[in-house]
């Protein structure tokens, strides 16, 4: 089987599971970038697709998106798959990598500031445009080079990030430290998100409603680089913020929705990102069973 | 080159699945079994809750929707796992259990903001207070489930609450 009928495969069966599985409700927060401590309830599993419409001056506007599969192995770690891809205007539609990442929960109770330990392994090209993070010293113009020379990089890259989220009188405050190193000896580089959010409404409807506003949670979230190792800080480095926007509905979908917008003038101007997922309850519980666990 | 990657991966994949249904699988079958054996590991939570914690008292008390509120939340994130009756599910005990019914709505509501994080319920603090709150009052509302001669069956997700 080549690779990418493997992918297409892998893309296909996801779906398929995704129409004809039972859905969760979970409260998911609005975020794109920056990330809470609240982690994936146990043995569910949910499937996200995210796009990201950006443009880009001295070239062609872009397209990326990517697609997670996000694990809640027990009530303190959430593993999660990546695959991503984008399309640059004019130029070509490129496969640009894949990611797995592992969120760990440390301590067994709330507090008022909750720790996260995040750590990823990233395996993408030089095309990739999905701007998940801020790190180091990327700017746009990186982003000019043509998909087909940008494609023959090769990266390989672990990604560390300590998550401190906070939840106070129904809002919700988090901060990400972000640090990478590309493992064929590129110095480490550093970068952070900043998020905020709150549900329109804290009281829950007694009625059955999609759109009642307890299911709306707006926010804001902000993310860029900090340089590396050699030269922390923020000279070239590129910066967003963005309001968010996300809708749990009671069906299980929930969708998010987030302009952004570059804060100087390595950053592109405008980023309009959106996400749609769906969350299955006992995913856990089915691949248990089919590989002969107790019922 | 690919082949080789590609087998690397479901090799990945697969030895995770394996790893994480096993995990999966203790802790289902701690929960298939007996009811009874929730109560030394998971009420005994509820004692943990500080004193300041359990003499909150619940600001929902007196709403006459907190309760109907709390039935659909119930629905929409705990169901899951505690069955749809309440009465004990897959992987959560009975909260219709003397030990949850006789709690103060204070310690309810420091279990749910806290969850039991290595027994695999998650925090819940992601839920806004209120919501929380009427969580607890739509529990309480249900009452200590009548005794079962039979070993009981663990309830499932379509099985019906009790009438609003």
């Amino acid at each position: 089987m080549s690779f990418s009928r493997f992918v297409r495969f892998a893309l296909l069966t996801s779906f398929a599971s995704l129409f004809f599985s039972f859905s969760a409700r979970a409260q998911e927060s609005p975020y794109i970038v920056a990330y809470d401590h609240y982690l994936e309830e146990p043995g569910n599993l949910e499937i996200e697709y995210f796009s990201t419409f950006g443009t880009q001056r001295g070239g062609n506007d872009f397209h990326s998106y990517w697609m997670e599969i996000e694990y809640g192995a027990t009530a303190w770690w959430t593993t999660e798959f990546y695959l991503d891809g984008q399309t640059t205007f004019q130029d070509s539609t490129v496969f640009t990598g894949f990611r797995w990442e592992n969120r760990i929960r440390p301590l067994k109770r709330e507090h008022f500031v909750n720790p996260v330990i995040y750590v990823e392994y990233e395996k993408k090209n030089g095309a990739d445009k999905i701007l998940k993070e801020g790190e180091g010293h990327d700017v746009e113009t990186d982003f000019l080079t043509p998909n087909a020379v940008a494609r023959k990089e090769h990266i390989h890259e672990m990604e560390l990030k300590l998550i401190l989220s906070s939840t106070f009188k129904g809002w919700n405050f988090t901060e990400n430290t972000l640090a990478a190193k590309n493992l064929s000896n590129s110095p480490w580089e550093f970068g952070y998100a900043l998020g905020a959010s709150r549900p329109l409404a804290l009281k829950a409807s007694a009625k059955r409603c999609t759109l009642c506003p307890q299911n709306f949670i707006g926010g804001v979230e902000m993310y860029g680089g900090l340089g590396d190792r050699h030269n922390f800080g923020l000279h070239d480095t590129s910066h967003y913020v963005a309001p968010v926007l996300g809708w749990n509905m009671p069906s299980g979908w929930t969708l998010r929705i987030s302009p952004g917008f570059g804060l100087n003038d390595n950053s592109h101007k405008f980023l309009l990102r959106w996400g749609v997922s769906r969350e299955i309850s006992g995913f856990g519980q089915m691949v248990s069973k089919l590989l002969g666990g107790r019922r | 080159m690919r082949r080789n990657l590609v087998n690397l991966h479901l090799g990945v994949v697969l030895a995770s699945a394996s790893f994480v249904s096993t995990i999966n699988g203790q802790q289902n079958n701690k929960a298939t079994g007996d009811q009874g054996a929730w109560r030394p590991s998971i009420y005994a939570e509820l004692a943990k809750a500080p004193d300041k914690a359990r003499a909150r008292r619940n600001p929902m008390e007196k709403d006459p929707e907190a309760v109907a509120a709390g039935r659909n939340l119930f629905e929409q994130h705990c169901a899951e796992c505690h069955g749809g009756t309440a009465e004990g599910g897959k992987k959560g005990p009975s909260l219709r259990a003397a030990e949850v019914q006789n709690a103060e709505a204070g310690a309810l509501f420091w279990v749910l903001t806290n969850g039991v994080v290595r027994k695999g319920m998650p925090v819940w603090s992601k839920l806004p207070e209120p919501q929380r709150w009427q969580l607890v009052s739509f529990i309480k509302s249900l009452g200590v489930a009548p005794a079962k001669e039979e070993s009981p069956q663990p309830a499932t997700r379509d099985s019906p609450l009790p009438p609003r």
